[in-house]
């Protein structure tokens, strides 16, 4: 009984973890940069319902929109000031400039929030289901098949649509791409406004499954999103949610079953023995070197 | 000829980092260093070896590692365990010399264990990857009992002072640049250029990149066993992923390759916090925003047309020759 | 190019910070009436922020309340404050920027680790170091170096025996914050205790910083060993995660913190009151106390930062009264006497404090004797167990 209520724990932090990864790698697949502050984005999604609803006293489902809003528009705002005009510079720049930000976001929540932890309001709350012993926790469930379906509209999103379509040609190659007619500018800033979109649905999720956000919320859960996204393959949206699942568990079942103090190196252990044998991650595709 | 001008370009780096230790030896002795700049000597000089030591994995073979700070709590918890225990056989003169060896050679073993089945990874693989070894470094720190776990370790002898620091760094400016300029630093920087065109010029991948790996983490060990000993306590908290996203911070703000941008970037990232100070609550936030401005003043258009146009005043030389 | 670029704006930036580094390291002259400058270092920024902004309002609120009253023999206190982030080379920086502005008392810093750090420093000056809440053993280590709060051994070992004593459970269970120093303290020393007194401990589970917001394996594995009792040795916001996860899995169980738990009802708010209900802590200040001494300062606090103020600000707060009588004890008229330091230093062990977190007097080894006082939680506020 306590194997399954584990399993089960599991998959309901994997999910939150497959929530958030599935904004990182969408970012990273088409951009080709890790956002580090993909993370901190979740923490402003998580504030600004927060403040919609405690402040505002708006209705829960104005304040998931307005916070889905908000996200969107910091997230495109911050591509095109901090991102964009270093699409030509090295990696590593764009990563340090990620960084920044999301220091950034991070003190500004600070000067706004003050340090304490806020309590988050019960945004979803679903009633626990009781089978015999075992509890499942009804927020777990919804979790877990709302990034099911996210996952599955964003794939027949990038596969089917247009844009779908002009976001794997930007991923690609931008110079072929913008040769052949797609607004490269444009595809890039979907893609971060659905990036920032799904922050703030993490965010959402995260805080009525955990109950309390705080400026540095977001710091922890974006790491263990960007391991999990690299566990499933950087890049592929159904990598993302199976790296988010395998990660959760495996983190449960070593706390349950072989010592609390080191599930963090168990899930890192197992991250460097799965990227030895597979590379590229679960999913993620092999890129043949061209000579 | 470039060997030349290369050896000119290290004499260069040598004259700088001996002319700023002896203006601030002079600041010293004649009492005009605040107790605040002096606090800050010791952790420029670590800064320095560990942004130099980091350069050459990113840098100099172009790869990313988010686990340096992994290397530096070894060495740094190998170094002061070793102080510990021979505190009362060895005189401070031998012991902190061994001491640095030791916390150098046990990072260095640890490189060889990262280095091996990381050698199969690339970019964000690799980083993960070694990030992970990091967290699992100070995860297990944390659970063992000779280590001082979460409560730290104390009573190390404090041996480190800014003198033996910044003989530290000249040694390892030494080492760094003649390897870089050596026959061993032409491969390790082709492996970067381009490493299907290297390998089939015979070079042997897989041992360069381990040696760049492994020297890389002997510094940041040896940088660790200082940073051990310049303070009483040490914890494992210290040296977690954001400690290595500040030294890959300070590489890529010296610019990449440039191990006197890396020197010169060390010292600027250990100070600009601390002149902050005065800006109390808002020191953070305008920490990152000077952050995000420098990352995309190397980047910008203008900013590179009007330091061509400074550079024509001052030198009145067109900029004509690319740097290598 | 660029690296050229970045190279020469490197250069520019670095003589730029040199020269705010000498222009900022000018010592402040005394001007007219004397001030006594208190520095002190903690976490206001990060993960650990809350503890050291508490600490620095609680300190500021002293110190405002003192001058107000004309300050101490006509000398005014001024509260310095720097952040170290909890890492102990920063602290010894902000130290260091303290020294130069003519800090005369040190409060150390808030976390132990850089408040160890700190404690070299403070021998090698031999100026008074007061710890608001810097509880490891060895931040009192050397003789000048002294401290407001519990030390960590002695908080577990209360515990461990008040349980005892009071029988509050039978099958006890200890979930602790392995990474964290204050909470794997207490949690030694607690197991050691109940161990010489037979306590039952039915379960042992751990969290560490790299996770610390999921608790179910270890609120199940509890729940499954049948535990009555649960020893919380960590700080509010967690505990705050933990309750909230184990009310949802349905576990029934009384919680029993320490000093840190203090701002539990704060942190749970209106919306999750009922789960604070019969929570037992040992704290040595309890915010909700009728002791007048404790209602003004809680007022004024509330007034000044509308905040409830938790057990760092209380220490905090303390720490800068302890300061005054030391220095009304010592009979300090001059804030450039030669001899301050030494003065102080002896004056902390002959004065006794009646803060609010209760009555203290100081032995020459720097701890501080004062009561823990067990409080259980009634509708939604605390009363004496």
């Amino acid at each position: 009984m306590d194997f399954l209520s584990n399993l089960i724990s599991g998959l309901s932090l994997g999910s939150i973890y497959a929530l958030i990864a599935l904004g990182y790698t969408m970012v990273y697949g088409i951009a080709k940069m890790l956002n580090f502050a993909h993370g901190d984005i979740i923490m402003v999604g998580a504030f600004a319902v927060i403040v919609c609803i405690n402040t505002c006293g708006l209705p829960v489902w104005l304040a998931a929109v307005v916070s889905i809003l908000c996200c969107i528009v910091l997230g495109v705002l911050i591509e095109r000031i901090a991102y964009k005009p270093l699409r030509r510079s090295a990696p590593l720049t764009v990563l340090i400039t990620a960084i920044g930000v999301s220091y950034l976001l991070q003190s500004v929540a600070q000067l706004v929030f003050g340090s304490e932890m806020h309590s988050f309001p019960k945004v979803i709350s679903m009633p626990t289901i009781q089978i015999g012993e075992l509890t499942i926790k009804g927020n777990a469930l919804v979790t877990l098949v709302v990034s099911a379906v996210i996952m599955v509209v964003l794939t027949l999103f990038i596969g089917k649509t247009r844009m779908g379509k002009a976001m794997r040609a930007v991923s690609e190659d931008k110079d072929a791409a913008e040769l052949m007619g797609i607004n490269v500018n444009k595809t890039i800033s979907v893609t971060f406004a659905i990036g920032s979109a799904l922050a703030a649905v993490a965010g959402i999720f995260y805080g009525s499954t955990y109950g309390f956000i705080g400026p540095y919320t977001g710091s922890m859960p974006g790491i263990k999103a960007f391991v999990a996204a690299v566990f499933g393959g950087i890049g592929s949206i159904p990598g993302a949610m199976l790296g988010g699942l395998a990660l959760g568990i495996i983190e449960n079942l070593s706390k349950a079953y072989i010592s609390t103090e080191l599930s963090d190196a168990i899930v890192f252990g197992v991250l460097i023995i799965v990227l030895l044998f597979k590379p590229t991650g679960l999913l993620g595709k092999k890129i043949k070197e061209k000579v | 000829m470039k060997s030349n001008k290369a050896r000119r370009k290290n004499y260069i780096t040598y004259a700088i980092a001996v002319g700023a230790f002896a203006v601030t030896m002079i600041l010293i002795f004649t009492g005009n260093a605040s107790r605040h700049m002096q606090s800050m000597l010791v952790p420029i000089c670590i800064n320095i070896i560990l942004a130099v030591s980091l350069n050459l994995v990113v840098g100099i073979l172009g790869e990313l590692s988010l686990g340096h700070a992994g290397f530096m709590s070894v060495g740094a918890y190998a170094g002061c365990l070793f102080s510990i225990y021979m505190e009362q056989m060895l005189p401070a003169v031998i012991r902190f010399p061994l001491a640095m060896l030791a916390g150098g050679l046990v990072a260095a073993v640890f490189g060889i264990i990262v280095g091996i089945p990381v050698l199969r990874l690339k970019g964000d693989y690799l980083a993960i990857v070694t990030l992970a070894f990091g967290e699992i470094i100070r995860s297990i720190i944390i659970n063992l009992n000779f280590t001082g776990g979460a409560a730290g370790l104390k009573n190390t002898p404090q041996d480190a002072t800014f003198i033996s620091a910044f003989v530290v760094v000249l040694l390892t400016l030494i080492v760094v640049l003649n390897l870089i300029s050596s026959k061993q630093g032409r491969a390790i920087m082709s492996l970067r250029d381009n490493a299907i065109a290297a390998e089939s010029c015979g070079i042997h991948i897989g041992y360069y990149k381990l040696m760049a790996f492994v020297v890389a983490a002997f510094f940041a060990g040896v940088a660790g066993v200082i940073y051990g000993h310049n303070y009483s306590i040490l914890t494992a908290g210290t040296f977690d992923y954001n400690k290595s996203i500040e030294i890959l911070v300070i590489v890529v703000l010296g610019g990449m390759g440039s191990i006197r941008g890396s020197m010169i970037a060390a010292i600027v990232m250990t100070v600009l916090p601390e002149a902050l100070r005065f800006l109390s609550d808002y020191r953070m936030l305008i920490y990152a925003v000077i952050l995000i401005v420098i990352m995309l003043c190397s980047a910008s258009q203008t900013v590179l047309k009007l330091k061509e146009q400074l550079k024509a005043v001052f030198f009145g030389q067109k900029n004509g020759k690319e740097e290598i | 190019m660029m690296k050229t670029m970045r190279k020469t704006l490197g250069i520019v930036l670095a003589a730029v910070l040199c020269i705010a580094c000498f222009a900022g390291c000018k010592k402040s002259e005394g001007s007219g009436g004397q001030t006594l400058i208190i520095g002190g270092s903690g976490p206001l920024t990060g993960d650990n922020a809350s503890y050291g902004i508490s600490v620095k309002q609680g300190a500021q609120l002293a110190v405002d309340e003192i001058n107000e009253a004309g300050g101490v023999n006509g000398i005014k206190l001024q509260l310095e404050f720097e952040d170290d982030g909890a890492d102990p080379s920063s602290a010894v920086s902000a130290y260091a920027t303290l020294y130069d502005e003519g800090m005369k008392v040190s409060l150390g810093a808030v976390t132990s680790a850089a408040c160890v750090a700190v404690t070299e420093e403070v021998k090698k000056d031999g100026m008074l170091m007061l710890t608001p809440s810097a509880s490891q053993k060895e931040c009192t280590q050397y003789d000048n170096c002294f401290r407001v709060c519990f030390m960590d051994p002695d908080q577990g070992t209360y515990a461990a025996q008040f349980i005892a004593d009071n029988n509050v459970g039978s099958k006890i269970a200890v979930l602790y914050d392995k990474s964290n120093d204050y909470s794997s303290g207490i949690r030694d020393n607690f197991i050691a205790k109940a161990q010489e007194l037979n306590l039952n401990i039915v379960s042992e589970q751990a969290f560490t910083d790299q996770s610390k917001t999921d608790f179910s394996v270890q609120l199940q594995a509890i729940k499954s060993s049948g535990a009555d009792l649960l020893f919380m040795p960590f700080y509010y916001q967690e505990a705050a995660l933990v309750i909230t996860q184990a009310a949802s899995a349905g576990m029934d169980i009384t919680y029993f913190g320490v000093d840190g738990m203090d701002g539990i009802i704060g942190q749970m708010g209106e919306a999750n009151a009922e789960l604070t209900e019969g929570i037992i802590l040992l704290t040595p200040f309890v915010a909700a106390s009728s002791d007048e001494n404790i209602v003004a300062f809680v007022e004024a606090y509330e007034k000044e930062y509308s905040a409830t103020p938790d057990q760092f600000a209380a220490d905090a707060y303390d720490a800068i009264y302890t300061i005054k009588a030391a220095m009304e004890q010592a009979g300090i008229e001059d804030v450039e006497d030669a001899e301050l330091n030494e003065k102080l230093v002896a004056a902390m062990t002959e004065i006794e404090v009646d803060g609010v977190t209760g009555k203290m007097t100081w032995s020459a080894d720097g701890e501080p004797t004062k009561t823990a006082q067990a409080v259980v939680i009634k509708d939604g506020v605390y009363v004496e167990y």
